[in-house]
């Protein structure tokens, strides 16, 4: 298992995360390529489904990241993402997807170095937890 | 406290008796027509009817074991919109709260509606019921309610209604007592809303006391079907806690979305997978195919159930029309209700528990969940 290189979706909001991911690179700081970012307007448009999908996929780890709570740009749309992420936490573990491998972080705009920093740190942790479900069996 | 009288059973004809009860609310002046399930006269099936005629009445049937639907989506149907005049609808408590449901999802309302819920002795499945009603015929509903008075559930009654403990219907307006009653003898009426106490009112009924054993009688029965139901749940959770069980829990889905349709709480006008944001093109089944190997068309079997676990979680009343629906025999309801259980404990929420609470994916607070933050 020591050359599983871990596959790990995030959707990150245009303004915030998204705008530090960019910082980050216009910044020259390097971050893991495993992270695949799909930019999305608001946190608060990441339907579950997007989530499922991906983990079904083949997806080994899924993030969803966006502004400080108080700092969303359509003013609560991460406070209805938090709701769906802990749905998600109660539905997915109940058929074997270990709970760390969706993570939920805010990561504001000038926040560059932590966009690195979380990036490594959660490619690390997927990296140590093998590959998901999904990539192990035939999905129907 | 709640207004109660008794009604005499004739005869030991407990269904009879509630026809003469529902006979007397649509009598009452108020009430243009009843919903109620109703044998068809065409054949011996029973369907929910919307009845005005009071003779028609005769082929109603509220305890027969048939379930063909829940006829929550049916009285969204009838109240979404004005239709000038009050209707009463005999109900499952299963039904309430899928009607609870949609009304906070604004697809009904209940201005003109007055529901009457009897304490419910399960249903079979489709399949189950039809070959019953066939061998016992008209006697086929008393054999019925007989039997499961007798204290334990007919090996036939559906899993869903075996493992309910929701058995006594709390959202009604008027509630028609079967438990602790002597049933061979009366039954009771008792109202439970200000719009109960008004119909109450209008029938003429005695008030009396509830029945001593009721409370004891409802007790016992909701235990028996924790008791199910707890066992369900630790056996369906160990069936598909991998994605590996689970595929083999549900490889026998052809994605004909039956159980969707036949959900009360499905909510969209047009689910998303009837609409082509995961209509592949025809290219892309071809490089799944080469990049897997094989591809189980058609696809996206998972991902329609799962997906359908977030969406209506929450809502799920857990009446069993899933597997009712189900042409291949996949445990829908099992596998739903043990979900839902998990996803409405983790937001304090009960489906159908009451018209107050809001849907949990449709609020939120500022300070909650702080644990599932970060990467720690
Ligand atoms: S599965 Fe989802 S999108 Fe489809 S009807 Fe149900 S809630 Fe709506
Ligand atoms: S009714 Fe049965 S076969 Fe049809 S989509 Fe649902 S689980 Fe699959
Ligand atoms: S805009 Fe960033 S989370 Fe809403």
């Amino acid at each position: 298992m020591t050359d599983f290189e871990p596959t790990i979706i995030a959707f990150v909001c245009n303004w915030c995360t998204y705008t530090a991911a960019d910082l980050a690179g216009t910044s020259r700081l390097s971050y893991p390529q495993n992270v695949r970012l799909i930019r999305v307007m608001c946190t608060g448009m990441v339907d579950p489904q997007y989530v499922i999908k991906a983990f079904l996929e083949g997806a080994d780890g899924v993030l969803v990241s966006g502004c400080h709570p108080g700092d969303c740009h359509y003013i609560n749309g991460n406070f209805k993402a938090r709701r769906r992420i802990k749905l998600l936490k109660e539905i997915l573990p109940q058929f074997g997807f270990e709970p760390e491998r969706l993570r939920l972080t805010w990561i504001g705009a000038s926040d560059g170095i932590r966009f690195a920093e979380i990036m490594r740190e959660l490619s690390a942790q997927i990296r140590s937890l093998g590959p998901g479900g999904a990539k192990l069996n035939m999905v129907i | 406290m709640a207004k109660t009288a008794q009604i005499d059973v004739k005869a030991q004809d407990i269904p009879g008796s509630l026809r003469g009860f529902l006979r007397s609310v649509l009598e009452s002046g108020d009430i243009r027509a009843i919903l109620v399930p109703l044998h068809l006269p065409m054949k011996n099936t029973v369907m929910p009817a919307l009845v005005s005629d009071p003779e028609r009445l005769k082929d109603a049937d509220p305890l027969a074991p048939a379930f063909p639907m829940n006829t929550a989506k049916v009285v969204s149907r009838l109240t979404h919109k004005p239709s000038g005049g009050k209707i009463a609808a005999v109900l499952r408590p299963c039904e309430i709260r899928a009607f609870v449901e949609l009304v906070k999802l604004k697809q009904g309302k209940t201005d003109e509606i007055v529901i009457i819920g009897a304490d419910c002795p399960g249903a079979y499945g489709n399949r189950d019921y039809l070959r019953f009603v066939a061998e016992n015929g008209t006697e086929s509903t008393m054999k019925f309610y007989r039997d499961s008075l007798s204290g334990k559930d007919s090996e036939k009654l559906s899993s869903a209604c075996k493992s309910c403990e929701f058995p006594v219907p709390e959202g009604a307006d008027l509630l028609i007592g079967l438990l602790g009653s002597d049933t061979e003898k009366q039954v009771m009426i008792q109202a439970l809303t200000p719009k109960g106490e008004e119909l109450f009112g209008k029938l003429g009924l005695s008030e009396s006391a509830e029945p001593p054993g009721r409370k004891a009688a409802v007790e016992s029965l909701i235990a028996r079907r924790k008791a199910y139901r707890d066992k369900m749940f630790a056996e369906t959770a160990q069936s598909v806690d991998s994605i590996g069980k689970l595929t083999a829990y549900l490889a026998d889905c052809v994605n004909c979305y039956n159980c969707r349709v036949a959900c009360p709480v499905c909510y969209c006008k047009e689910c998303v997978f009837v609409t082509d944001v995961f209509d592949h093109d025809p290219s892309q089944y071809l490089k799944w195919a080469e990049r897997k190997g094989a591809v189980k068309m058609p696809a996206d079997t998972l991902f329609y159930h799962i997906t359908r676990l977030a969406h209506m979680s929450t809502a799920c009343v857990g009446c069993g029309q899933c597997s009712n629906a189900c042409p291949n025999d996949i445990r829908l309801a099992e596998l739903f209700r043990t979900v839902a259980y998990r996803t409405q404990k983790a937001f304090d929420y009960e489906a159908g528990r009451s018209l107050e609470e809001a849907p949990p994916l449709s609020v939120f607070r500022e300070a909650e969940f702080a644990e599932i933050e970060g990467i720690k």
